[in-house]
């Protein structure tokens, strides 16, 4: 083994090589200079800063090379603090290159192990301790505390019992009903298939007495995506055929992966795509995932039309929207 | 008075109320290596003090609240539009408060900055060895710093309420779905009831510019002052050795280097802030589930998780009515858990593997470790390859590629590059051990050639100096474990397998190209 052999010596620390500044006294009062210089810039820094923030109003655009259409009071501030900081480094970091000692020094570790006696010392110390306190004899009152130690930490746990309520039935259920009415989102207006040309794709949501009732809890369960197709372009099972209308198809809009927005409809190959992480569903085979992380197609709604031509919602969601959780299918 | 007067007094003022001269003293005198893979972990240090200062001036204005407003502030293309009190409150710190937006901006390329200094000074560490006894704690304290700030990170960016972060809280709220059991309660409890709620921005806030923060700076504290206690490790070199530190006093050098520093890093943020536009939200517009951007990205630290997660297999089970979210537990929760693990351990692992307990303050070269240093690259590797799917859909329109074939190629690449990653760097590193030899026996190419009486043409080689050859010998070459299988009287040990597997990792792990002795260049100066 090359450890056995003997190895190439340390010839030891090298000797200092003297800077300019340290022979040459006109050349260390040149840094000195310089690193004076460099503070100087850092005051102009926050001099600019002072200006851009009393003079200079927020609504004037300047052009800067590179960067295009800059505005003059964000610039002005953020260029007077980068100036007035950095500045005030560089100097620093000059002063100490070229005027303090750069002699290095050697300092000696010491390896962290204490002296044999003291080890031994410690290590009778804990068991002394230890056997003193009786935990080992004692099983009674070691099991007893252990216990109560144990429980004690209940106590945080059921003190946050309050964070929320338990998950009930709403967690499955969104607002579409039997004869909820789709209407359009923005706008709140009923729609008719008419106005949904073939090959177009719409937000929609279930109608509300009050459209301020909406909020952002009802949006995450109920946006639904209506797309028209040709009837003859779908390949769908008869039962799911019979929940289109017209070519009208409606799928909830909340991903089955993870809950984002499935937003972006190609028309050439009728897919619709999660930007979130790209799971791509057929629109024409009832959403069925062609691609992605995503494990089940997007629920689709069984939609009619009223006495009037107003799309409505035949039934419910048969099957619970967005994210699949454990008890999803209870 | 002079300046050193005015200070002496003032060290005899400290003294006599504190007694602390003997150990300011010490202080004072302690020794630095100077090196710039050091400054790494001072650019973390400096950012955090930089996210303390700019964060705080955000909190005067910013409104944690999912209370639905009206927007009535400066910025036309939102006039009237309907949000929670959050986004309108970061809206109006980006318009109306002066420097507002700039703090903003500073904050985020700090929390950027922040991540990137914590990873690269992880690297630094990991590759040097400067986890070895006695500072695994330390590793372990650095490992819960880099959880903490993706956590932070994310809750930060999570905090203005815009589609984007929104978006990214709806994540967060189907990875906590995914637990098995217990997913749903989790969730109504984070989110007080279904998501999105009206608590959860309030609570994220709190947990972000306090709980959060308290616990970085206890671990801050604790890893610095091991760092102090513990002396630094140093490179090595002449002079340098296991027993000694080499390098520049506290003060005054490195008082005004690491001060300087801290300029430096807060000018560089500054810029950045001032220049390069950072999270616009305005454009953005506020969050509803209905709605999303393209091009949904989370900031680069949590990248690979998202790249893991697109790149997961379709996989859901389902029995007696439950469901288990493979998709999602297996790449947001299972392999997270197994890397952070993995690396937390390593220490451990690695002195098991080496039967190595002694002491280490002298810093290896890459190349001489050459197993840490492929699994290192293997690990960068699988980063890299789940972060560039992360990044699939703006890859995809930026080179004109289809989104499908990244996805197909990183699936792939996740599972074989990093292997390769592995052979390849270990070969490499076994091959700049064998040039280091070369150069040490043979001298160094000088260029010029010689033409022999012979006509024969050779290249003149010079000796290297012995500073660079002791830099290139110095290192340790640790022989294999030898763990029989069998003992003395030829029965079989106890944990026969496990000693098996250690003496197989143990042989690969001494694996090395011999280093150059002394008697080697006596023998060739004979020749």
């Amino acid at each position: 083994m090359s450890n056995q052999l003997e190895p190439i010596k340390d010839p030891g620390l090298p000797a200092h090589v003297h800077r300019k500044t340290d022979t040459d006294p006109k050349a260390a009062d040149r840094a000195e200079r310089q690193v004076a210089a460099m503070f100087g810039i850092s005051a102009l820094g926050t001099v600019l800063l002072v200006v851009s923030y009393v003079f200079i109003p927020d609504d004037i655009f300047v052009f800067i090379p590179v960067m295009g259409n800059q505005n003059a009071h964000q610039l002005g501030l953020g260029m007077g603090m980068a100036i007035s900081l950095f500045f005030i480094g560089l100097g620093a970091i000059h002063w100490a290159k070229t005027l303090m000692p750069d002699h290095e020094v050697v300092m000696q570790r010491h390896e962290f192990r204490s002296a044999e006696e003291d080890r031994k010392d410690f290590v009778a110390t804990v068991k002394e301790g230890a056997a003193n306190s009786g935990l080992g004899r004692r099983s009674l009152i070691k099991r007893s505390l252990g216990a109560a130690l144990g429980l004690s930490a209940l106590s945080p746990v059921l003190l946050l019992r309050d964070l929320g309520p338990l998950p009930g039935p709403e967690q499955k259920m969104t607002n579409w009903k039997s004869g909820t009415y789709l209407v359009t989102d923005p706008g709140d207006r009923r729609i008719k298939a008419s106005d949904l040309e073939v090959g177009s794709v719409a937000q929609v949501m279930p109608e509300f007495a009050n459209p301020k009732d909406r909020h952002l809890d009802d949006i995450a369960k109920d946006a639904l995506l209506l797309i028209r197709l040709r009837p003859s372009e779908f390949n769908l099972d008869p039962d799911r055929l019979a929940m289109t209308h017209e070519g009208i198809i409606a799928f909830s809009k909340i991903c089955s992966h993870m809950g984002c927005a499935v937003a972006l409809y190609e028309q050439t190959t009728k897919h619709l795509l999660c930007p979130c992480h790209q799971s791509t569903f057929d629109v024409t085979r009832a959403a069925k995932v062609i691609f992605g992380p995503a494990a089940r197609p997007l629920p689709q709604l069984d939609i009619t039309v009223d006495g009037e031509g107003y799309l409505i919602a035949r039934k419910p969601f048969s099957e619970p929207v967005g994210p699949s959780f454990w008890g999803r299918e209870k | 008075m002079t300046v050193e007067a005015k200070l002496g007094q003032v060290a005899n003022y400290v003294d006599e109320r504190t007694g602390a001269a003997a150990f300011l003293k010490k202080s004072l005198k302690k020794v630095f290596p100077d090196h710039w893979s050091f400054l790494l972990g001072e650019v973390a240090l400096y950012s955090f003090v930089i996210l303390l200062l700019s964060g705080t001036f955000l909190t005067f204005w910013f409104d944690p609240s999912m209370r639905e407003v009206v927007y009535e502030g400066s910025y036309q293309p939102l006039e009237g539009v309907k949000m929670s009190a959050a986004y309108a409150s970061a809206l109006h710190i980006s318009f109306e408060v002066r420097g507002g937006l700039l703090m903003r901006q500073i904050h985020h390329w700090a929390a950027l900055i922040f991540m990137a200094a914590i990873v690269a000074h992880l690297l630094r560490v990991f590759f040097t060895g400067a986890f070895r006894k006695p500072r695994e704690g330390n590793w372990i304290i650095g490992i819960g710093l880099l959880t903490l700030g993706i956590v932070e990170g994310f809750l930060g960016y999570s905090l203005p309420d815009d589609l984007l972060s929104g978006t990214g809280i709806r994540i967060a709220e189907a990875i906590i779905q995914a637990f098995p059991v217990v997913g749903s309660y989790l969730s109504y409890f984070a989110f007080g009831g279904v998501f999105p709620g009206e608590v959860f921005i309030p609570r994220i806030y709190i947990v972000h510019v306090l709980l959060l923060p308290g616990a970085f700076l206890a671990l801050i504290t604790v890893h610095l002052m091991l760092v102090w206690y513990q002396k630094h490790t140093q490179y090595p070199g002449p002079g340098r050795t296991e027993k000694n530190v080499v390098g520049y006093p506290l003060m005054p050098m490195y008082m005004a280097k690491a001060g300087g520093f801290f300029f430096i890093v807060f000018g560089v943020t500054a810029f950045l802030g001032a220049v390069a536009s950072i999270n616009p939200i305005w454009l953005y517009g506020p969050y509803t589930p209905g709605q999303i951007s393209a091009g949904s990205q989370p900031d680069w630290y949590m990248g690979w998780l998202d790249g893991l997660v697109r790149m997961a297999p379709p996989i859901e089970t389902y029995f007696f009515g439950y469901t288990i979210s493979w998709n999602i537990l297996i790449p947001g929760l299972i392999i997270p858990g197994i890397l952070f693990t993995g690396m937390a351990l390593y220490p451990f692992i690695e002195s098991w593997i080496t039967g190595d307990k002694r002491e280490h303050h002298l810093l290896d070269r890459p190349r001489n470790a050459p197993n840490r240093t492929a699994l290192g690259a293997m690990s960068l590797t699988f980063m890299l390859v789940t972060l560039i799917n992360g990044g699939n859909d703006l890859i995809a329109t930026h080179f004109d590629l289809s989104i499908n074939q990244i996805m197909w190629g990183t699936r792939i690449g996740v599972l074989v590059l990093p292997p390769l990653a592995f052979i390849i760097t270990k070969r490499l590193c076994l091959s700049l051990q064998r040039a280091d030899r070369e150069l040490v026996l043979h001298g160094r190419e000088t260029g010029r050639l010689l033409r022999m009486p012979s006509g024969e043409f050779v290249e003149v080689h010079e000796p290297i100096s012995p500073e660079k050859a002791y830099i290139l010998t110095s290192h340790e070459q640790l022989p294999a474990l030898d763990l029989p299988a069998v003992d003395a009287r030829g029965v079989k040990r106890a944990g026969a397998l496990k000693n098996k597997l250690r003496s197989r990792l143990s042989k690969a792990n001494a694996e090395s190209v011999p280093k150059v002795s002394a008697d080697d260049l006596k023998q060739i100066e004979n020749h």
